[in-house]
């Protein structure tokens, strides 16, 4: 039912985005990416589905990882949002970046972002992962160009890194286990 | 060689990683979404509920009253627009070549065909509006199979295509002298095989901004684009009427293509009309649900093929007849793919003296079918590979030793087959078995599978085989281009190498990523053959202002003919730098030696001129030999003198459970020969996604229409994509079969995934449940599929 | 990917939620929206008022005391990471770990789900075979409403329009409790094709009394397997007995099909997965 005779009250929302802070009035409707997007200008979160399936727009709201077109940016009033644009420090990528260069995790990097996003989220809670946990948390993650085995590859780099076993070590001893596996 | 000359390390085979990442790994890349500009408005489509239905009218004016709407067009306006072009009329179907319009104007052909847009401020206002037109629809019954769509009586979608039929297209020996050797055979096999209807779903939607400058007369288009020249070629010549010179097209960072950006959509022409209409710049951008609805699906083949063989499991004949669902009008190349590229690969990489294939191309009231990544070959492999499979079946002649024993042999090449293909060019492919057979096991996993099927305990297995060959790098001008047949226009790449006065170099390609990293692998090889560092390099790409025509990204061509394009424009380069620095040294122009990017009398290294001081001298120009022109570049048009064909074999295993058919791919292993690999990063890379999509087909996708044409599969949550969960490592090995006919041997490697997996895959889990007697499960192999089987057989 | 026009009310206190609802009938509560936007995204859902939950202090957070109190805000991660949640009732943990996906489980609420009462998600059957409750609070009081109760059909619940759900409470058992679901993805959705819960208490004596058995994902809204349970309640968990009821799981129940799954193959599903579950369970309290 469209309900458009009188446009509802727009909404002040206030979010510190990537460090800033910024305010808007916003209609109720306007989705978190779009407010990314559209009003701030952040176009690295993308849009790949609506139905809340591909993970291209996911975004770090207060820590948590969330898909950025399923939550309103007036749900986000007074948040502190991370975009894949906050992720590298003064020009220094963070570890998961480094993975997925490194490891070709990426090919036509439209699922990057939100990939990266995914990914840092999944460290965060557990920063030794087992293959089957890096694949299982990255479940709301689609690519459609790497066959998610280099993903693999760049998430254990970049465990690796953060829990000081070594990136190349890391995917070197997966690699062996693989092998060991296969023979 | 000479000692004294330092030459650099070559970067062809070396896995370089992507200078294209650091901006997408950032959120900096710019993909069409992120096209901003100023006064900009947004297009949003209304789109026919019904599967086939004639439109009686359409009232848009209470659309026109809504907020921020700059105004809402319908088919009628766009009267005056040409439909879009038909590009590739395989088995001559001049004359029944039914294309979309712009918009639809009196009818509609499938459920999200385009009938009306409105243009807003945004893109929310413009979806309000759309609720607001009112549209009145005459709904008429609706067939989208695409047998039953050529019975009498089925709905008839065109009036020129009597029982919905394109084309009939056949290739191959003549039928009854193919039935003569069915006759003879020691075996004969038949089965119906379905290949079913694919989405491709890049992760990027379409979309396309349009701009008109009033005051030059000139639009551009941003477009998520595999061809942006052709693009402009078609909406400038054959659409809108506008001379080409006046639109320029530019290819963002595109993300993924699989085929489906390859082909004229009707929001490129009609976001340029829409501008100069509005004199705002226009903004579309599919959602999910409108991708899965009106950009161009895959496959979707039914056929029946007949099979002879001996009964050591020589396979003698193959008469295929097959079905091919091209949906509700001929998308760009559509009637290319079940022709050229499928009927004219079924042999695959075996010697089968009898061959009959038809092809019946059919309307139905679905989305319009073109080429999906494979394109023709995964159909061709998956049926061959299958036929292989049944004759191991039906002769208990072992599968690997059917392919063994059907295989073209090394001393064949160039070999034709005999269906009107190219000759392959080079293969070696039992070696590729052999290695497969080796890295998966497969003596101690037949003994496996033998014991649980005897003692009843774990899980059942399967080992699925494919020997897989294709055709890339396309194509000849003269072979592809031949109308009636061919696409009616080359299949050449272009190159500019410019090596600027400071030395850095300049690479403008026809060719264009959409993730295959042509940034990196184009700068390696220039690197190596000018002697130039990698990081002078550039690679310029995918805007038609400033690159020379090129055909676009798609069957595997980007290296073998876009980049043998840019190696003989830098042999060219090389050979004028040569005349330079004889003129320079005091030499003739064959005492030359040019290595590594220096140029030195042989005998005398220590005199030399680099790349970089010839490229100075050249730019100043005061001090050239008589008649040589300034400055250091050269372009190259290449038209390929035949296709490459990699091959290889992969080997799928499952475990299937026996009270669920749920199914789990314990195994994976990739042999594949694609020649000689530049970055064997990027190789793997694209074998891993494309062994993903093709497994996917086996398993997982499958669009789905009911019977009034409502796409039941029309959202990520119905039509399953792998996640990173649902796919198996996979173990990749290569053999090196350097193809003859580039310069570099490569073969190309963009589709062998996709093409080997699904036969694979699907041969692993017939073969799980075939000892109860199963001979083919159609795709995906949905547990209830193989459950029903196991249970049925 | 563009919902319609609606107004946002962000309520601070449960009775104003309510007087919001009550107010207007087209308003619908916002938890953690993972239903709802998605369907509003594809505008197959237009509430004129959103009221935001989000800013109601009280109903997050999970307190374990024999049985269990999850507020009805708290969202599946919370489920999943609580420690105390995984001592008492460990099942719920991994529920939560494979609902949706990591990104659903930051957002989707315990409350939320059973409100919503989609027909393939899965703590509707699990609080169901937990024998499990909630609290829902109107303009009349509060009252509380058994899990038995709670579903009425596809997509409806017993809460009325102005009704808001504020918490779950789980009970708690004296003897051994065996408890486990088992489910099949949904390749696409990750939904439940489908869902077996089982829970199975016992009393000293080791025999199961009252066992608990609902499905989800083969019926239009989580139902108890009642023939199954009454196979396995006051007997013993021999082989014989969990296959027998395992057989009988669909017993009664009116089973849906699509083009992925049949209602027969659904059938067949639900037997062996509630063997599977039972099996599990049973192995808990052995």
């Amino acid at each position: 039912m469209a309900n458009t005779v009188t446009a509802p009250a727009k909404v002040a929302v206030q979010m510190t985005v990537n460090g800033t802070e910024y305010s808007a009035e916003v209609e109720p409707r306007l989705l978190l990416v779009h407010f990314l997007r559209d009003n701030l200008g952040l176009t690295g979160t993308h849009v790949g589905c609506d139905t809340s399936q591909c993970g291209a727009c996911v975004v770090d709201v207060n820590g948590a990882s969330v898909k950025s077109c399923t939550v309103l940016a007036v749900q986000a009033d007074g948040a502190e949002v991370t975009t894949i644009e906050g992720v590298a420090k003064d020009g220094e990528y963070d570890p998961v970046q480094r993975g997925f260069w490194e490891m070709h995790g990426l090919q036509c990097g439209y699922c990057t972002p939100g990939m990266i996003m995914s990914a840092r989220a999944l460290l965060r809670r557990n920063p030794n992962p087992s293959e089957d946990e890096i694949r299982h948390g990255l479940e709301g993650n689609l690519c459609r160009c790497t066959g998610y085995q280099n993903i693999v590859r760049a998430v254990t780099y970049a465990a690796g890194e953060i829990n000081g076993t070594g990136g190349a070590e890391s995917v070197a001893a997966w690699e062996q286990r693989v092998a060991g596996q296969a023979s | 060689m000479s000692a004294a000359v330092e030459v650099p390390e070559k970067l062809v085979g070396k896995p370089i990683k992507r200078r294209e990442d650091p901006r997408l790994i950032t959120g900096a890349g710019n993909f069409l979404d992120d096209v901003r500009l100023p006064g900009m408005a947004h297009m949003a489509v209304l789109r026919s509920p019904y599967g086939h239905a004639n439109i009686r009218g359409i009232d848009t004016s209470r659309a026109k009253a809504m907020p921020g709407v700059v105004g809402v067009f319908t088919g009628e306006d766009l009267k005056d627009v040409n439909p879009l072009p038909c590009a590739w009329q395989a088995g001559k179907v001049q004359n029944n070549v039914n294309t979309p319009r712009v918009l639809a104007l009196g009818k509609v052909t499938h459920v999200g065909d385009p009938v009306a847009v409105v243009v807003a401020d945004s893109r929310y206002q413009a979806e309000d509006a759309l609720a607001a037109i009112e549209v009145d629809y005459e709904e008429l019954p609706a067939v989208v199979d695409a047998e039953l769509a050529t019975r009498d009586g089925a709905p008839q979608l065109h009036e020129n295509a009597p029982h919905n039929v394109v084309m009939q297209w056949s290739c191959g020996k003549e039928a009854a002298e193919v039935d003569a050797a069915l006759a003879a055979a020691d075996v004969r096999v038949s089965e119906r095989i379905r290949n079913q209807r694919l989405i491709a779903n890049a992760m990027e939607p379409r979309g396309s901004v349009g701009r008109y400058d009033a005051g030059t007369g000139e639009y551009t288009l941003w477009a998520t684009s595999q061809a942006p020249h052709v693009h402009r070629l078609l909406t400038a010549a054959f659409v809108l009427g506008v001379p080409e010179q006046k639109i320029r097209v530019i290819a963002p960072d595109v993300g993924g293509g699989f085929g489906s950006k390859i082909f004229l959509y009707f929001d490129m022409p009609l976001v340029l009309w829409l501008s100069k209409a509005t004199g705002r710049p226009v903004k579309f951008f599919e959602d999910r649900s409108e991708n899965y609805l009106h950009t161009a699906q895959g496959r979707d083949h039914i056929t029946d093929v007949e099979i002879g063989a001996t009964k050591d499991g020589k396979i003698t004949a193959l008469k295929v007849k097959t079905y091919a669902n091209l949906g509700g009008y001929l998308s760009t190349v559509a009637p290319g793919i079940p022709t050229t590229l499928y009927g004219r690969m079924v042999a695959g990489c075996y010697k089968i003296p009898n061959i009959h294939v038809d092809v019946t191309g059919v309307y139905t009231n679905t989305a319009m079918v073109d080429a999906y990544r494979g394109a023709g070959r995964p159909e061709a492999a998956y049926l061959v590979e299958r036929v292989c499979d049944l004759v191991a079946d039906a002769t208990g002649v072992d599968p690997a030793d059917v392919r063994r024993r059907n295989f073209i042999q090394p001393g064949d090449f160039p070999y034709d087959t005999g269906i009107g293909m190219l000759p392959y060019d080079s293969g070696n492919y039992e070696p590729a078995l052999d290695r497969a057979l080796e890295m998966v096991g497969y003596q101690d996993l037949l003994k496996e599978q033998a014991k649980r099927r005897a003692d009843g305990s774990g899980k059942l297995i399967g080992i699925g085989l494919s020997s897989y060959v294709e055709v890339c790098g396309i194509a000849p001008s003269k072979w592809i281009g031949l109308p009636g047949e061919g696409w009616g226009a080359g299949l050449w790449e272009s190159a500019n190498v410019r090596v600027h006065l400071t030395g850095k170099v300049v690479v403008t390609t026809g060719s264009l990523p959409h993730g295959q990293g042509h940034e990196t692998t184009f700068a390696q090889l220039v690197a190596d053959e000018l002697g130039v560092p990698y990081d002078d390099v550039q690679i310029e790409h995918s805007d038609t202002l400033g690159t020379p025509f090129g055909f676009g990204t798609y069957g595997s061509r980007s290296l073998t003919v876009g980049g043998t394009a840019i190696y003989k424009s830098v042999a060219k380069v090389r050979e004028k730098a040569k005349q330079l620095a004889a003129h320079l040294l005091e030499a003739s122009p064959d005492d030359i030696v040019f290595e590594g990017g220096k140029a030195y009398v042989k005998g005398s290294p220590d005199a030399v001129k680099t790349i970089q001081d010839l490229a100075l001298a050249a730019h100043v120009g005061y001090d050239l030999p008589e008649g040589m022109e300034p400055t250091l570049e050269a372009t190259t048009f290449y038209d390929p003198p035949n296709c490459t064909f990699p091959f290889g074999t992969h080997v799928c295993v499952v475990e299937v459970d026996r009270e669920t058919g749920q199914l789990e791919v314990v195994r994976y292993v990739a042999v594949d020969d694609v020649g000689n690999v530049v970055n064997p990063l990027i190789v793997d890379g694209q074998l891993h996604g494309g062994i993903a999509q093709g497994l996917a087909q086996a398993l997982y996708e499958g669009a789905v229409y009911n019977e009034i044409g409502e796409l039941v599969t029309g959202t990520l949550n119905e039509y399953a994509i792998p996640k990173a969960s649902m796919v198996p490592v996979y173990e990749l090995d290569r053999t090196v079969t350097p193809s003859p006919v580039n310069p570099m041997g490569a073969k190309g490697a963009g589709e062998a995934g996709t093409i080997a997996a699904t036969p694979a895959v699907a041969n692993a889990v017939i073969d799980a449940v075939s000892h109860l007697g199963v001979k083919n499960i159609d795709m995906p192999l949905t547990p209830e599929r193989v459950w029903r089987a196991m249970h049925n057989a | 990917m563009f919902p319609n026009q609606f107004d946002y009310r962000k309520p601070s206190t449960v009775q104003e939620a309510i007087a919001i609802l009550s107010s207007d009938p087209d308003a619908k509560i916002l938890a953690g929206g993972h239903s709802l936007l998605p369907a509003m995204k594809l505008r197959l859902a237009s509430p004129s008022t959103l009221v935001d939950l989000g800013g109601v202090k009280g109903l997050k957070g999970i307190s374990v005391n024999g049985g269990a109190k999850i507020g009805a805000m708290t969202t599946y991660a919370e489920i999943r990471d609580s420690k105390e949640l995984a001592k008492a009732f460990p099942l719920l943990g991994e529920v939560a770990n494979n609902v949706g996906d990591a990104q659903v489980q930051n957002k989707g609420t315990l409350g939320g789900a059973l409100a919503h009462s989609d027909p393939a998600a899965d703590f509707t059957a699990v609080v169901l075979a937990m024998g499990g409750s909630v609290k829902a609070v109107g303009p009349k009081g509060e009252r509380t409403i058994s899990a038995d109760d709670l579903f009425v059909d596809l997509l409806t619940t017993s809460l009325a329009a102005d009704e808001v759900l504020t918490e779950v409470s789980l009970p708690g058992r004296a003897g051994k409790t065996g408890m486990a679901y088992e489910k099949v993805h949904h390749p696409a959705s990750g939904y439940a094709v489908v869902g077996v819960a089982v829970v199975i208490p016992t009393g000293t004596d080791g025999v199961p009394d009252s066992v608990r058995i609902a499905v989800t994902g083969a019926t239009s809204k989580a139902t108890r397997a009642t023939a199954a349970e009454k196979i396995l309640s006051g007997k013993k968990l021999t082989a014989e007995n969990i296959a027998a009821a395992a057989d009988a799981v669909a017993d009664g129940l009116e089973l849906n099909g699509d083009h992925y799954a049949s209602a027969g193959f659904r059938k067949q599903l639900l037997k062996v997965h509630a063997k599977r579950a039972i099996e599990r369970a049973a192995a808990q309290v052995s």
